[in-house]
């Protein structure tokens, strides 16, 4: 083992302060206002909603076994999908990167003590919680079957199943991301170290930055659109209502005005995570930093404009439709600027598969799929076919599960040394990325087929043609829970037996290396100054890379302290 | 909270905490105009729609109630900036007695206000079964306390309004419309006003023991733009609810 400084032996030990073990008791994490153990906090949470989730995609694909259904009736079906698409959209994707990686990392990585409100950081976390106990209390008294999309009238009006606790608790809920989204915005601009200059933020945080903005601007819509909704359908308003002259496609459009720009909330995050790892295992700065970092603006500016592309088929102007597809795009063009950026990063670097890495590059594969099967649908014409079937689920599956929580997941194990002080066991670790790839692969490509051939979404039921595809997913299904399981039960057992990891084990340029693995509560002995540029390794004498020239692969250190 | 103007751990200086809340409460005031944006949009294309059965339920306001709480809250303001002036000059005894009028103004707002929810409410124009546009002019206009001439009025307004809208049915649902909007709006309103009385109270406990002057008053200023942001948004819901279309008295 080479790299910085051991002690003694050549072997780490844990700091003997760190914010774990800085105070015990339940008190001590129930009122933390440290970002970092916040952090854990919504990890618990949030991978609790992603059990939820989780269980009720479970049952779908054993439900699509056989053409008539194997599992349930009809209006059950209709619930699982709704229930899982709820729990997982609201309750597991837009929090994940953010509150749980963003959290722990963004005050570390500017140099800061903490995030600028940290009381108001612990209260989003509540807000969280009591907005899910609402969701739950949903599922549990009759279940919700509208669809994650709530569309009206169904909605407010004739849907029997348990609308109003649901609404309530997304309600609620995206107070806890408005929360999270005003507290980055504010600590990005006020709460950085002496010399880190707006460009030499990492791009995790630049990402980070472009998600607060979308989380800012468009949660507050989505909170007063479910609101109407459900004043609707408490008090017989009458705001998207068509028996009193109410227009069910207003409330489409304000729907999608958030929840379009919601997906860049998933996905931008998991692309700060994919461009620290590049660099990181390439050891190459990033190509092209302030191109990579604009585009997460670009994308975050341009994604608000093109929502109704999700309602060609509402009968929308036909010039409307031409925009929205134009600037659809459009939007393609700053998400292809960040993947052909990460592509060049690689090039003659000196890649090592690490586990993260294996993630990352994942990522870059399917995201492009995703990003790609995007264009499908934003073109007037072929829309008008692929509409309402699994060709559109395989798509956002490919961008939401492919990408963002391929890019959680890698940026989980990334940082997983720094969160816990401890590695976690390689060997399985890489297994489990390869095993997630092709179960995911397995589930979602033969939907891509299915959609082209005309199988409808939301349907409980398909001709007996479309079984082999069916079954091919729900096969990668099992592959592709196991690929989740696996993180679990190694992270959980590495937590306590991992190795030591050392404040750097990769090592990576970040400000968050610099500190403890796990880190002070107060995250630096003294205030960090930066006096480098972002991902620089030939500069970095500190790093303890041999030879410090990236192009001679042969001289440098294994990416990871235990190989 | 802290007790005077000490520095909390995560900032530097008080110069960036400061910095810190004030941007802050700026960035929470721009999600509150999108919260509110998505129903001055809905209310907005729906006027569009209906200006008929719009403008036959803005009529059915009470003008001088809506206008005496436009005063009231427009006074409110001014004693709130009044307080934050005094802070920010360090007459510290003169904050409390200036959030003391700003809290008074602003029940005075929430109880008119309520008044105006009774009125709709034995006028049969809360949305729902009993919702009847017309139940006022089916009355003696003693029973709605308005002037005969008003009545009048009304009864023909409403009578040409059921021809434009396409029958009394019509009228009535996009009437409803109106009245779901009214309601909507002016009730997330009076929220954000119960909230800022509390912040109020809890404010003025605060400035009674002399805690705020010239280099410690950022409370103050950040729950004052937060009461000038409610009074801004009424002063747009004023307008748009009672007065487009008006003319009854």
């Amino acid at each position: 083992m080479s790299g910085t400084t051991t002690s003694s032996g050549g072997e780490y030990q844990l700091p003997r302060e760190h914010y774990l073990n800085a105070s015990y008791g339940i008190r001590s994490w129930l009122l933390t206002t440290d970002h970092k153990r916040i952090a854990l906090l919504y990890l618990a949470a949030v991978t609790f909603f992603f059990f939820v989730g989780g269980i009720f995609a479970t049952l779908i694909r054993i439900h699509l076994l056989t053409p008539n259904g194997l599992l349930v009736t009809p209006e059950t079906y209709n619930k699982l999908f709704t229930m899982h698409g709820v729990a997982m959209v609201f309750f597991f994707l837009i929090p994940s990167i953010p509150a749980i990686l963003g959290n722990f990392l963004i005050p570390i990585m500017i140099g800061a003590k903490d995030l600028a409100f940290p009381k108001i950081n612990l209260l989003s976390w509540y807000v969280y919680i009591i907005g899910g106990c609402f969701v739950l209390y949903s599922f549990g008294t009759g279940g919700l079957d509208t669809g994650w999309t709530f569309y009206t009238p169904l909605s407010s009006v004739y849907s029997n199943s348990a609308v109003t606790p649901a609404v309530i608790g997304i309600f609620i809920n995206g107070f806890s991301s408005i929360l999270t989204g005003l507290n980055f915005v504010v600590t990005v601009h006020t709460m950085r170290a002496p010399g880190m200059t707006w460009f030499r933020l990492p791009l995790f945080v630049w990402s980070h930055y472009a998600t607060s903005l979308i989380m800012i601007l468009g949660t507050p819509v989505i909170a007063i659109t479910v609101l109407l909704a459900g004043l609707e359908r408490i008090f017989h308003f009458g705001f998207f209502n068509p028996a009193y002259g109410g227009d069910p496609i207003l409330f489409q459009h304000l729907f999608w005005f958030y929840s379009h720009p919601a997906v860049y909330i998933m996905i931008l995050p998991a692309m700060g995570v994919v461009s620290e790892i590049i660099p990181t295992f390439v050891r190459k700065p990033i190509f092209g930093y302030s191109f990579v970092a604009a585009s997460s603006i670009g994308i975050a500016v341009i994604g608000f404009l093109v929502w109704a592309h999700h309602m060609f088929v509402t009968g929308e102007a036909t010039y409307a439709a031409i925009a929205f597809s134009f600037l659809s795009y459009l939007v393609a063009i700053p998400s292809a600027v960040k993947v052909f950026n990460w592509t060049a990063t690689l090039y003659k670097g000196s890649i090592s598969y690490d586990t993260p890495m294996l993630y990352a590059l994942g990522f870059i594969g399917l995201f492009t799929i995703g990003g790609l099967t995007g264009l499908f649908l934003a073109c007037l014409g072929l829309d008008i076919h692929l509409h309402d079937t699994y060709f559109v689920i395989a798509h956002f599956h490919y961008i939401m599960v492919g990408g963002a929580v391929m890019g959680y997941v890698g940026g989980l194990h990334f940082w997983w040394p720094k969160i816990t002080g401890r590695l976690y066991p390689e060997f399985l670790a890489r297994a489990a990325a390869i095993i997630l790839f092709i179960g995911f692969n397995l589930t979602f490509f033969p939907q891509f087929i299915l959609g082209g051939l005309g199988m409808p979404r939301r349907y409980h039921n398909y001709p007996p043609e479309f079984q082999v595809l069916n079954v091919m997913s729900t096969a990668g299904a099992s592959i592709l829970a196991l690929g989740y399981l696996l993180p679990m039960l190694y992270l959980t057992w590495s937590m306590r037996y991992g190795k030591i990891a050392g404040p750097n084990p990769w090592p990576a340029t970040g400000l968050e290396w610099k500190t403890d693995s796990p880190p002070l509560t107060e995250n630096f002995r003294e205030t960090p100054e930066v006096d480098w540029e972002p991902y620089d390794f030939v500069h970095r004498p500190d790093l303890g890379l041999t030879g410090s020239k990236p192009k001679l692969p042969g001289k440098l250190s294994p990416a990871h302290g235990d190989d | 909270m802290h007790r005077t103007g000490e520095l909390y751990g995560q900032y530097k200086t008080l110069e960036q905490q400061k910095e810190t809340a004030t941007l802050g409460m700026w960035v929470f005031l721009v999600t509150e105009i999108l919260f509110f944006g998505g129903m001055f949009l809905t209310y907005a294309i729906n006027r569009h729609e209906y200006p008929t059965a719009f403008g036959v339920g803005g009529n059915m306001l009470d003008l001088n109630l809506g206008f005496a709480n436009t005063v009231v809250l427009i006074a409110s303001s001014f004693t709130m900036a009044m307080s934050v002036w005094s802070a920010q000059t360090s007459n510290k005894k003169l904050v409390p007695i200036f959030l003391i009028f700003t809290l008074i103004l602003g029940i005075v707002f929430l109880g008119v206000k309520v008044v105006e929810y009774k009125q709709k409410f034995d006028h049969h124009l809360i949305p729902g079964h009993g919702f009847d546009i017309t139940y006022c002019s089916k009355q003696p206009a003693a029973v709605c306390g308005i002037s005969e001439e008003d009545h009048a009025k009304e009864i023909t307004e409403i009578k040409e309004g059921i021809e434009a809208d396409g029958g009394l049915v019509a009228l009535n649902a996009h009437a409803q419309l109106y009245f779901s909007l009214y309601f909507g709006m002016t009730g997330l309103h009076a929220l954000h006003m119960i909230v800022g009385a509390g912040l109020l109270v809890w404010l003025i406990l605060e400035s009674r023991k002399g805690r705020f002057d010239a280099n410690y008053n950022t409370p103050v200023e950040n729950i004052g733009l937060y009461w000038h942001f409610v009074d801004i948004v009424w002063i747009f819901l004023f307008p748009l609810l009672y007065l487009i279309n008006r003319h009854l008295a």
